[in-house]
């Protein structure tokens, strides 16, 4: 039986129903491969990652990342990167970094010498 | 749009969390409780990795249907200013699709998979799209009322546990703030307007009511248990919650352009502080998930057919050595 619609302009397509148990219709890999998208706002401004889009290559990639993240608002430039070639760090791993934090050495706030000098200008050394 | 509170879920298929690593499991579950996201590739339950797919492939399929029922007015829009809006629209809720298929792929699904499981039945969509839009008001109903309704919805789901559902619908939420106010716009124009206009959008809130009153799903009283969801931040308010507030924000919005609410029992219990209805028919929603509804069979067939009649352009665009790669975020 063919489907019957409100929309005159699917009734002319003539559209079986589907079967309860169709042949897959998309086969492995059909929509292409996935790239990252970085959108930047503004000059000056950073690029940031987005999401991605699903695309046949970096061209296509571009095209549908300025209709997906630049649809709205600002956009000055974009980034597309296939994924394949982004070499990601396993969360797993950041107890490499646990004790970034701690290391004062490597922070302004890891110097205080204003004790030492308010001490020394009491002491007799001071001339 | 479109998220509902209602999501289906096949009992058989649930996997026994006892069996996980308890050490892994502690872990997990203390990384929630303190507010920290689950990223992509982080170790978590068989039983969350498949809540959570189920839950944004359904939430994807629902945009990508959602879509059929509004896009048909298109042609039809009543100005250009209405049509471009529309049109608009129903390229966000595309767009949205697209942001959820990839947030779902991030737990390993394909979205090859997902869509053939869409179109064979297997994997469900919101409810409300297999009714019909039979008119222009219609689009007024859906624009306004759906729409909010799933913005209820994924306000609280972004607050959820899953760092790509998060950050795709914080994006959503903000371009469905402009679906809402373009929905209330029309259905303010033609509650305001003739005879006519005001006929057309009291007869469309009247046949679009009870779908709307099932959207967030059964009450939680008849719902299965969904303390460990609600736990582990993939469910984060309960169907009644969702309802309620829903009620409180969009009743006196709807009464105050002068359109009747379908029910005569709907009220605000002044001790309870809590709206009072006449429960929905249920069985009428299980009916519409099992296939029954009235626009089951067109909107997978449509569906099917666009997949079809893409097919060639897919094929010719395909590279010898394209390889996948599930996205990272």
């Amino acid at each position: 039986m063919k489907i019957k619609s409100l929309d005159p302009r699917v009734s002319r397509l003539e559209l079986d129903a589907v079967d309860k148990q169709p042949d897959a219709v998309l086969k492995p890999e059909e929509h292409w491969e996935t790239y990252q998208v970085f959108h930047q706002r503004k000059r000056g401004e950073k690029h940031s990652s987005v999401g991605i889009v699903h695309a046949p290559s970096a061209e296509m990639a571009l095209v549908f990342a300025k209709e997906q993240y630049g649809r709205r608002g600002e956009t000055v430039n974009m980034w597309i990167v296939n994924t394949r070639d982004v070499l990601a760090m396993d969360y797993d791993d950041y107890d490499v970094f646990a004790t970034t934090p701690d290391k004062m050495y490597r922070d302004p706030a890891g110097y205080k010498v204003n004790d030492k000098i308010a001490e020394f200008k009491k002491s007799n050394l001071h001339v | 749009m479109y998220g509902g509170g209602y999501i289906h879920d096949d009992q058989k298929k649930k996997t026994d969390i006892t069996a996980e690593d308890p050490a892994l499991l502690a872990e997990f579950e203390a990384r929630i409780a303190r507010g920290e996201k689950i990223e992509p590739r982080d170790w978590m339950p068989a039983e969350y990795r498949r809540q959570l797919i189920r839950m944004i492939e359904q939430h994807a399929h629902s945009e990508i249907i959602g879509a059929l029922p509004e896009g048909t007015w298109i042609t039809r829009a009543p100005g250009f200013r209405r049509k471009l809006a529309l049109m608009a629209k129903v390229q966000d809720e595309v767009g949205h699709a697209q942001l959820l298929y990839s947030a779902a792929e991030t737990l390993g699904k394909s979205r090859e998979d997902m869509i053939n499981d869409l179109i064979n039945g297997k994997s469900k969509y919101s409810n409300v799209f297999n009714y019909p839009s039979k008119t222009w008001a219609d689009v007024a109903v859906i624009g306004f009322l759906i729409d909010a309704a799933a913005i209820v919805n994924q306000v609280a789901n972004s607050k959820g546990s899953y760092g790509p559902y998060c950050r795709a619908l914080e994006r959503i939420c903000y371009e469905e703030s402009f679906h809402l106010k373009q929905g209330h716009s029309i259905f303010v124009y033609l509650a305001t307007g003739t005879p006519t206009q005001r006929a057309m959008v009291q007869d469309a809130l009247n046949r679009w009511w009870q779908p709307i009153m099932h959207f967030f799903g059964p009450s939680d009283k008849m719902s299965q248990h969904t303390e460990t969801l609600m736990r582990w931040k993939v469910k984060m308010a309960s169907n009644d919650d969702m309802r309620q507030q829903f009620l409180n924000m969009y009743v006196p919005k709807i009464r105050e352009v002068g359109i009747v609410i379908p029910d005569p029992n709907l009220r605000k219990n002044p001790e309870t502080n809590m709206w009072e209805f006449t429960e929905p028919d249920w069985n009428e929603f299980y009916e519409v998930i099992k296939g029954n509804g009235p626009c089951n069979a067109e909107r997978l067939a449509v569906r099917r057919a666009a997949e079809d009649n893409g097919a060639w352009v897919r094929a010719a665009l395909r590279k010898a050595d394209q390889h996948y790669v599930t996205p990272l975020a």
